[in-house]
């Protein structure tokens, strides 16, 4: 059951990431490679922000500023420097390999004996345990599970009601129809690199919150992460049929849980954890690829429906 | 109110494929013209437009509009003065958003754009009594995605949305050229209907000589990156469509006539 906690809290912190990769993929089309970058830069910052004593809430401010000045440096290669869209993303992720290291000064630091946003969800849990379903699990773990669901439920709505302001509908529009938008007066480089940088702080405060959870930030962390968000919203996108913002992003959020799940079950059935990537990456392609043969397979049985006489 | 001057534009410059789609073109447009510019294919005339527009920056010369040079203004800043509708009914509209949130953004063309909730109530039903008025029974539809509309449909509403705040300017791009004939005769009396109304300044690019005899108060004739006729509103209330025809003839024939000419010199002199 606390294998089950755990998973449901990472998939849940993870979301946050899911809902950056979300802004850029959806909304622009752009699979933005960053992610792997700006994972690990959230949770450096933080990290080195928490065990110099900053309060933690501030650290993971900091950490989304960073994620966001990280994805305006995409934004800029990409639109200015008129660059190819992956080549900017895997630029500035390798920069920040760098970066990473120099901001922790070492490959890992633990966060196990500071004050995080961890510690103040476990200690508004209590000490008791409480039977959910059967099982007996510590307060303190549902407490975290309840206080990273509120703020992740905060920041989709947060993110859904700015989606629909008029800068918001416009920052769709420039991700649809470029030349659409030039001729309403938009400049669509200008929201380009305003979405991957709000997507970027948005997974920075993913790798932050994550950090915190785990008790370690890692300079590999990030690495995978960017199939994780992709993943969470292909699988939201294909679990949720209906296309307008508000149920994409719910999508992208269930997304990310359910497959955090899958994960822990394949584990659980004693898969090597080496194959962990592995799985994920034929999660991502089985959830690609069979909604398309699911629709033709329905079209040819409404073919042979059809009379042609 | 409109002043192009001597323009020039070639694409690919230098190159093998080299093509001078511009060449001195200068046109004064007065405020309340309704130019009709007619040309064969290849003869420079949507290049013009978009020239107008500001896809991109000419090579030479200069585009006033209202005494505001737009010659090195980007496309995107141009837009506050100039509405536009493009040959491809895909082009004006974005898919996956709703009729009602295209139409929030052209409500908003060219200015600033801030926090507040882009569909509030009295804004959507302005725009249901604004689609109403199109007569296409789209105003039930404001919930759904644009993409899901037939071409004509998006063309009635790109123009729509291209004149919601009266323009200095209309660059119509052959906005009918990909619609079936009943579809493209709609939307034209749509657009005479609006211009009309908002006494519009309008450059409209077309291939229809129906339609340049018809509408407007001016027509341009363009030819191998210049202008070859300016036809005036006096002339053009006598103008026929066969008259149209015979200046294309002439154009033709001159061209057939320098071919021959550089043939006998290069005959007898390489």
């Amino acid at each position: 059951m606390s294998l089950l906690l755990g998973s449901l809290t990472i998939g849940i912190i993870l979301a946050l990431l899911a809902l950056g990769v979300f802004v850029t993929f959806k909304v622009f089309h752009f699979p933005d490679l960053t992610t792997e970058g700006s994972v690990t830069f959230g949770a450096a910052i933080a990290a080195i922000l928490i065990v110099n004593d900053v309060h933690p809430l501030v650290a993971t401010g900091i950490a989304f500023s960073g994620g966001f000045i990280a994805g305006m440096v995409t934004g800029v290669l990409h639109t200015r420097f008129k660059l190819n869209g992956l080549l900017s993303g895997i630029l500035v992720m390798t920069a920040l390999y760098s970066v990473n290291l120099h901001v922790m000064g070492k490959s890992n630091i633990p966060l196990l004996t500071d004050t995080t946003l961890i510690t103040y969800f476990e200690s508004w849990g209590g000490e008791g345990q409480v039977n959910v379903l059967g099982w007996l699990v510590p307060a303190s773990d549902l407490s975290v599970l309840a206080s990273v669901l509120a703020i992740v439920v905060l920041v989709s709505l947060a993110l859904h009601l700015f989606l629909k302001t008029n800068i918001g509908v416009s920052l769709r529009a420039a991700g649809n129809n470029k030349q659409m938008v030039r001729a309403l007066g938009i400049n669509p480089d200008t929201y380009m690199i305003f979405s991957i940088a709000l997507s970027n702080g948005l997974i920075a405060a993913a790798g932050a919150l994550l950090a915190q959870y785990q008790g370690f930030a890692d300079v590999q962390m990030g690495i995978g992460m960017i199939v994780w968000g992709l993943a969470s919203v292909i699988i939201g996108e294909v679990l949720i049929k209906n296309k307008s913002v508000g149920y994409l992003i719910v999508g992208a959020v269930m997304g990310s849980v359910i497959f955090r799940l899958l994960v822990a079950i394949t584990l659980r059935w004693g898969m090597n954890p080496n194959d962990l990537k592995l799985i994920t990456a034929v999660f991502v392609l089985i959830a690609l690829v069979v909604p398309g043969y699911l629709t033709q397979a329905k079209n040819k049985r409404k073919d042979k429906k059809t009379d042609y006489a | 109110m409109l002043k192009i001057e001597n323009i020039y534009k070639a694409f690919n410059p230098n190159t093998a494929n080299e093509v001078r789609a511009l060449k001195g073109v200068t046109i004064d447009i007065q405020e309340g013209d309704f130019v009709c510019v007619l040309g064969t294919n290849g003869s420079g005339k949507s290049t013009l437009l978009n020239a107008v527009a500001g896809s991109f920056y000419v090579d030479h010369g200069s585009i006033n509009l209202n005494g505001v040079d737009l010659t090195k203004m980007p496309e995107y800043k141009r837009a506050s003065q100039i509405g536009r509708v493009f040959q491809n009914p895909f082009s004006g509209t974005a898919p996956d958003m709703t009729i009602a949130e295209n139409i929030a953004i052209a409500a908003k063309r060219g200015k600033t754009k801030d926090l507040k909730k882009a569909l509030s109530g009295n804004r959507v039903s302005e725009f249901v009594g604004a689609v109403s008025s199109l007569k296409m029974g789209l105003e039930d539809r404001l919930e759904n995605p644009i993409g899901k509309l037939s071409g004509g449909q998006r063309q009635a509403l790109t123009l729509l949305m291209a004149t919601w705040l009266k323009p200095e300017l209309l660059l119509l791009d052959e906005h009918t050229a990909a619609l079936d004939p009943k579809t493209a005769a709609k939307v034209i009396e749509l657009t005479k209907a609006i211009i009309e109304r908002d006494q519009l300044t309008t450059l409209m690019v077309t291939h229809s000589m129906q339609q340049a005899v018809n509408l407007g108060n001016r027509i341009l004739m363009m030819h191998n990156g210049k202008l070859a006729y300016d036809i005036s509103s006096d002339e053009k209330k006598h103008l026929r469509v066969k008259d149209l025809y015979a200046l294309f003839d002439e154009i033709r024939k001159k061209e057939q006539m320098d071919e021959s000419v550089a043939n006998i010199i290069s005959e007898q002199y390489i």
